[in-house]
């Protein structure tokens, strides 16, 4: 692996601006963090930072909504904003050329956005036409309704909004969440690419420099779902999500837990793929991840299967996760440490996929991890730390949703 | 960057972009046969043997080739349209004859009659899933009635019934027809060395079958029509409207490409500012797509059912004003720009150059820089839209709705 050449600054507001130069790149990428994401949503009021983050590129300093837009697409910046959890995301990328010039026009999305009053039903309506079209897509809707049920609230409920609650937002509501969460301490941006570190944090200092500190809005905590429910939908396939306990990124035990769930689904020689797909046919589409929040984690399964052989699809996912105690092979571990040691040579191929990594590893670690020193940690890995993590972390204390025509037997 | 290209005695052809500097190495065959080349007894078996090339051969089993794959940390799959069956992978450059050879593996199957009954109830469950997304089921729908009557209607995953009804006999004849190595494209990008690549190649792939198969290419003459499938469970409308458009050997395909930005791109363009800003629909764009002989603009739009008969009346309005008018020097400007930054972004992973060079290939026999498509897409212009608009008119020939609504229903 190439020796990465990674700087960090951090501002007097609290903005931590995290670089890396890739010099046989043509492109350069960011991704800001703004610590406002959806977990800042008032109480009922689900969906705030998501009609925030629609709201907030009509119209900043002095451009009005059509002039920004226009002038993001004259740099050629292929670009997102979205609401995450804890941070509201805007990431972009383009020739390294323009990304000086594309920062001063974010600095005025951040600090200057217009949030004109008479757009915000047009923002609302187009937040609730995107659920309401999540509502006719099952795949997608079984995650944020496992969210709900195995997260504590407000982490668990989805960052999109809830439907009701977005239809009785006003203008005022997400005004008042800018206003509040928009801040710089805890805010990171991260920059990818054939760039120079002294002009990037020149460029950032002049156009975040003085965006005012602010403390940090409280949230409201509420318990999860139920851990064992189902929603009715008419569909041909019953969708299967399974949730339970796994270790977040800043863990120790991270890595270990990483090839857990690698040995489980980490590519077609998996367990779940060669059981469920290879031998029974039972399904088209079957994975599991482990997702990582700051300070809690889950491993996620879903599998969607015709309704007639979800029973026997979700009791032979049950048998594999708990057969992982059991014990792993050798060659399955050899064959996770290949596969991450070929995407971490191929992120370095992608400036977009770099700004997000930087970007993530200063939230959660406050440190940038290198992709030679994640490669260490993956090499350090043995059959026994691997199966230590298992049993200190065993599959159990499932929440399991399913979504279809009928509901399904949940013994666990 | 260096381009090779060379035929074997079979007809095999290799083409290769070459880029010591790249960290991996990405290598796809391009199968020539696709649901157009299907006979209506056999519909859906370009798919589904598809699926069957990764269960190996009399050397290697299904488990040996995901096992191998995977010890070499691939990043591989395969992909089936209308007109190409697409086997890929990326690698190391390191694993590069392992790579070709297992994707040579998947080339020439064994069709094993266990493996082909199992992999049937897979293909049975992807059906079933494809048939939940209603985006998708308007997609497959409205192809089906804008080409009715010529090869471009057949469905990529054929139905319960045609699949439920093919053998593995028909597969092989099929295989036999349709896997000639003059139908077969190797196209290699990034970090290889071109006379390993043509060990390779001699060693794994010359002594396949020779032999050709041509498809005959006639533009396709749809005259159009409306069929809304009720789903009344969906809570949105979602409308697929197809139009002719230029062929994929058609000089004018470059202006379509970027026509369909300006008109239809999802932020910035016309569709953009008239109907998903607004808040009136939750998704509303225009696509170009290009086949062998015939091509098509592919509208998409997915609303509240209340108002998807005024939303069709916008589109109706933007496009006849575009037929009329045509675009303006400032939105081909912007959206040139805009275009040019994805194809340069794309290129820096081989996995990127792969599609385009491949697709160059066998659509065009002919190999195009990321300079050679930058230099085209400068001499774009406005008058490139008028000669483009004057030969194929946007339009909404063929619609297909699926969601609550039984019929198109006029606006007050």
């Amino acid at each position: 692996m190439q020796q990465q050449n990674i700087r960090t600054h951090q501002f007097d507001n609290g903005l931590t601006l995290v670089v890396e130069s890739m010099g046989h790149v043509q492109s350069a990428a960011f991704s800001l963090m703004v610590p406002a994401g959806s977990i800042f949503d008032a109480a009922g009021k689900n969906g705030t930072a998501s009609v925030l983050a629609n709201l907030i590129s009509r119209g900043a300093g002095d451009l009005d909504a059509r002039e920004l837009s226009s002038a993001l697409d004259n740099l050629g910046l292929q670009r997102s904003e979205g609401p995450g959890l804890t941070h509201m995301s805007f990431s972009g990328a383009t020739l390294a050329k323009n990304i000086s010039a594309a920062l001063p026009l974010y600095g005025d999305i951040v600090l200057r956005p217009h949030l004109p009053a008479d757009e915000f039903e047009a923002a609302q309506a187009g937040v609730i036409q995107s659920l309401r079209a999540t509502e006719d897509e099952p795949r997608q809707k079984i995650f944020l309704e496992l969210r709900r049920r195995c997260y504590d609230a407000p982490w668990g409920l989805p960052t999109e909004g809830s439907l009701a609650d977005v239809e009785s937002l006003t203008a005022d509501d997400v005004r008042a969440h800018f206003e509040t969460a928009f801040r710089p301490d805890e805010a990171i941006l991260g920059v990818a690419g054939n760039v120079d570190f002294d002009e990037i944090r020149d460029t950032v200092g002049r156009v975040f420099g003085d965006w005012e500190s602010k403390p940090e809005p409280e949230f409201a905590t509420a318990p999860h779902g139920p851990s064992q429910d189902h929603i009715h939908h008419d569909s041909a396939q019953t969708q299967i999500g399974i949730a339970y306990e796994a270790v977040p990124y800043r863990s120790p035990e991270y890595y270990a837990g990483w090839a857990a769930v690698s040995v489980l689904s980490g590519g077609m020689s998996s367990r779940l793929f060669t059981e469920v797909r290879e031998k029974k046919g039972l399904c088209y589409s079957i994975h599991a991840s482990l997702s990582s929040l700051h300070d809690d984690a889950r491993i996620l399964c879903y599998a969607g299967t015709t309704t007639e052989r979800a029973q026997e699809t979700l009791d032979t996912i049950m048998v594999e996760l708990k057969r992982l105690g059991d014990g792993i092979e050798q060659d399955e571990l050899t064959r996770c440490k290949a596969r991450a040691k070929s995407s971490l040579v191929m992120q370095q191929e992608s400036t977009m996929a770099r700004a997000g990594s930087i970007a993530r590893d200063w939230y959660h670690l406050g440190e940038i991890r290198t992709l030679n020193d994640v490669g260490q940690r993956i090499d350090a890995l043995t059959v026994d730390t691997v199966l230590d993590y298992i049993h200190n972390h065993p599959a159990r204390d499932f929440t399991i949703l399913t979504i279809g025509p009928q509901p399904l037997e949940l013994s666990q | 960057m260096k381009f090779h290209e060379a035929t074997l005695d079979n007809g095999l052809t290799i083409v290769a972009e070459l880029n010591p500097q790249a960290h991996s190495m990405a290598a796809g065959f391009w199968v020539r046969a696709g649901s157009r080349d299907e006979t209506t007894g056999v519909s859906g078996v370009s798919h589904f043997l598809e699926h069957m090339a990764f269960k190996g051969n009399e050397k290697y089993s299904a488990d040996d080739v995901n096992r191998i794959f995977d010890e070499i940390g691939a990043n591989y799959n395969a992909s089936t349209s209308e007109e190409v069956t697409l086997y890929y992978a990326a690698v190391l450059p390191e694993y590069a004859e392992q790579t070709i050879e297992l994707l040579s593996t998947l080339i020439r199957p064994t069709l094993r009659q266990d493996d082909f009954d199992m992999e049937k109830k897979v293909i049975l469950e992807e059906i079933s899933m494809y048939e939940d997304q209603p985006g998708f089921s308007a997609y497959e729908k409205s192809m089906s009635a804008h080409f009715a009557g010529h090869p471009l209607g057949q469905s990529i995953l054929g139905s319960a019934e045609s699949i439920g009804a093919l053998t593995s006999e028909q597969m092989g004849q099929y295989h036999t027809e349709h896997y000639q190595a003059g139908n077969i494209t190797l196209a290699v990008a990034g970090n290889a060395d071109w006379d390993e690549l043509r060990r390779l190649a001699d060693k794994y792939c010359a002594a396949w079958p020779a032999g050709k198969w041509d498809r005959p290419t006639t533009e396709a003459q749809p005259t159009g029509s409306t069929d809304y499938v009720t789903r009344e469970s969906n809570q949105q409308q979602h409308l697929m409207q197809l139009s002719p458009a230029p062929a994929a050997a058609n000089p004018l395909r470059f202006a379509a490409e970027l026509l369909s930005v300006i008109v239809g791109d999802d932020s910035g363009s016309r569709l953009y500012w008239e109907l998903v800003d607004p808040g009136l629909v939750e998704a509303a764009e225009l696509g170009y797509n290009e086949y062998d002989g015939s091509g098509t603009y592919l509208t998409y739009l997915s609303c509240d059912p209340k108002s998807a008969a005024e939303n069709i009346e916008r589109i109706a309005a933007i496009y006849d004003d575009v037929n009329k008018n045509g675009v303006t020097d400032v939105e081909v400007e912007q959206s040139r720009n805009k275009v040019a930054s994805r194809v340069v972004l794309r290129s820096e992973r081989p996995m990127g150059r792969l599609s385009s060079l491949g697709s160059n290939w066998v659509y065009r026999q002919e190999h195009q820089t990321v300079e050679d498509d930058l230099k085209i897409l400068e001499s774009l212009s406005a008058k490139s839209i008028r000669e483009l608009l004057e030969a194929y008119p946007l339009g909404q020939m063929t619609t297909v709705g699926i969601g609550p609504l039984e019929a198109p229903t006029a606006s007050e």
